[in-house]
């Protein structure tokens, strides 16, 4: 498992694809403060995972330029943790899961309860 | 290239009895140990609430006060973790499955026993 | 996208109820005549959100919810669970227990490809065969109830270990009746392998090539049948490192090919069994275990219809921080999207099938 910054991850993605890495899954945890996504590759049974740490509300780059079959796990995450990715190739726009209350994953807390207690 | 594959065993189908089972008229298949339905001896019990905890669906609740022990049906899913960790082996998995109960029965699905 | 406003263009929408689907799916077709040529699919009909209800059971419980994710798979999906806790807490699994392991997820291979075989040949109108496939699938049910109490989810696994044992003489006799399925299991095999209008239907239908199916992440059988050789058996998990197999490939990459990937897969699970109730050690069949987890786990399975990827993320409390079961109907979708385009409609239900997939495992 490795961590890295969010402005390597592009180039880390586009390096793996280029090797013949298979795209494996793309998750997203939701940590006390902000949301950590991991991306896993695999190659003839060897297994990498790339991890990265976004704030609240940070955009994050699309990496369907790189590998067309990542629309879903993206779409799922937006729907699910409320998480804002650029660029999708295939962009459901918050449709894929219709889901009655937004972000249920992450919900969005508000900033003035937070204040009181 | 085959034709017609099917042709013989259709025909021996004809005169078999059928595969299915006429539930609920015919009491289902089961075995040994399929995992029906929980059932307790409740002159045994000491009302601990062991098994209410380990429960994983809360579907069991055991009062020591009032000296009962209750359990719901249909929140209950055969799992046998109360069976397991009941101190006085008082709970037991039978093989008969629960019968299904319409929306004016369900009280039904609710069951009390009372201890001594 | 192709853009739908010209006049020779039709949408037609598939699913969510449909005859041939076992499960909830939608997709929305853009034809052209007859061919189509772009798909939009459309997911999250069962949406339960199971994920998010491990961090509201205690990770000793979340094993019954694990099962429950899709009753076709349920038994992979429990041992995958117990499995990533059983890498995060080091626990020592029994030799014992992890060739139990092995028994009953092979049981449940057969039984989901067989399942799927009944569900194929209704696809395609052959409702005979389908009545057949599932007859002889009852003989698999039958073995898997005597030997852990239910027939499809089947609470066997926990974290340990699993709950129940199995003695010599049942699995002499379940050797036994292998045999006799086996048989039986092939009469309704060589139909579909052989008969003239199952063969019209599914050869040349629904083609994947090598390369797309590996660059769109396809897993699976429908990587197999398109000439990859690659099955997550090979890791090693559970007792598998000790149990001698070959992977089952085809060239072709169309629906026969899938077909008969799953057809080989069956006959090899019997064999893995066999094997394995000849290699069965004594001993226990749980490890005791105490504390709590803290750490994160990435374990992969081979479920009967692909690669499953298991992330599980604790913090040292009894709720788990994250549960993500990446599971193979899910992967498959961009693949699945990629065959459909190019074929005909009459093609469609049959492919779909041909693809297997488990819409309640791919949305949890």
């Amino acid at each position: 498992m490795i961590k890295m910054e969010n402005q390597e991850l592009l180039k880390a993605v586009e390096g793996y694809c280029a090797q013949g890495y298979r795209l494996v899954q793309i998750c997203c945890v939701k940590e006390t403060e902000g949301l950590v996504l991991h991306y896993t590759f695999d190659k003839d049974y060897d297994l990498i995972d790339l991890s990265i740490s976004i704030a609240e509300g940070a955009p994050v780059p699309s990496i369907t330029t790189i590998y067309p079959c990542a629309f879903l796990y993206e779409n799922e995450i937006h729907d699910l943790f409320g998480l804002t990715i650029q660029d999708i190739n295939v962009d459901f726009k918050g449709l894929l899961y219709k889901v009655t209350v937004a972000r249920p994953f992450n919900p969005a807390v508000d900033p003035a309860a937070r204040e009181r207690s | 290239m085959a034709f017609f594959s099917m042709a013989g065993s259709t025909l021996a189908n004809l005169f078999k009895k059928p595969a299915t089972r006429l539930y609920p008229a015919v009491e289902p298949k089961c075995s040994a140990i399929t995992r029906g339905h929980v059932a307790i001896e409740v002159n045994q019990c000491v009302f601990c609430g062991i098994c209410g905890k380990k429960c994983p669906t809360l579907a069991i609740e055991v009062n020591r006060e009032a000296k009962t022990w209750e359990i719901q049906r249909l929140k209950c899913i055969a799992c046998g973790n109360c069976c397991e960790a009941c101190p006085k082996h008082c709970l037991s998995m039978n093989s008969a499955y629960s019968r299904p109960v319409s929306s004016l029965e369900k009280e039904l699905a609710h069951e009390v026993a009372r201890g001594a | 996208m192709s853009s739908v406003s010209s006049s020779k263009h039709t949408v037609i929408p598939f699913g969510p109820q449909h005859p041939v689907l076992p499960e909830p799916l939608h997709f929305d077709f853009v034809l052209e005549d007859e061919k189509i040529v772009d798909v939009i699919p459309s997911i999250g009909y069962v949406h339960r959100g199971l994920e998010i209800l491990a961090s509201k059971k205690e990770f000793t419980e979340f094993v019954y919810v694990a099962e429950r994710i899709c009753g076709i798979c349920s038994f992979i999906h429990g041992m995958g669970y117990c499995e990533a806790l059983e890498e995060i807490m080091h626990i020592e699994v029994p030799g014992r227990a992890q060739n139990l392991r092995v028994i009953w997820s092979e049981l449940s291979r057969v039984h989901s490809h067989l399942l799927w075989l009944g569900l194929a040949a209704d696809a395609f109108g052959f409702e005979n065969l389908f009545m057949q496939a599932w007859r002889a699938r009852e003989g698999v049910l039958d073995i898997i109830e005597e030997t852990t109490g239910a027939r499809v989810i089947f609470g066997a696994c926990k974290i340990g270990g699993v709950r129940k044992d199995i003695d010599g003489d049942t699995l002499s006799r379940i050797a036994y009746v292998l045999n006799k399925l086996q048989s039986e299991v092939q009469a309704v095999c060589d139909i579909f392998l052989k008969d003239s209008s199952v063969k019209h239907r599914l050869c040349g239908v629904g083609l994947l090539s090598r390369e797309d199916a590996y660059a769109l992440g396809a897993v699976g059988p429908m990587l197999r049948a398109s000439g990859l050789a690659y099955d997550c058996r090979k890791l090693g998990y559970a007792a598998f490192s000790d149990i001698n197999f070959s992977i089952v490939t085809e060239t072709d990459g169309d629906c026969y090919a899938r077909c008969s990937v799953r057809i080989r897969e069956i006959y090899q699970s019997f064999d893995i069994i066999r094997q394995t109730i000849a290699k069965m050690p004594g001993g226990e069949i749980c490890a005791k275990f105490k504390g709590v987890p803290d750490g994160e786990a990435l374990v992969r399975f081979e479920q009967p219809r692909g690669e499953v990827v298991y992330y599980v993320k604790a913090n040292g409390t009894k709720f788990l921080t994250r549960f993500r079961a990446r599971t193979p109907t899910f992967a498959n979708i961009p693949a699945m999207m990629q065959v459909l385009k190019g074929a005909n409609f009459a093609d469609v239900p049959t492919i779909v099938l041909t693809i297997d997939p488990c819409i309640s495992c791919t949305e949890r």
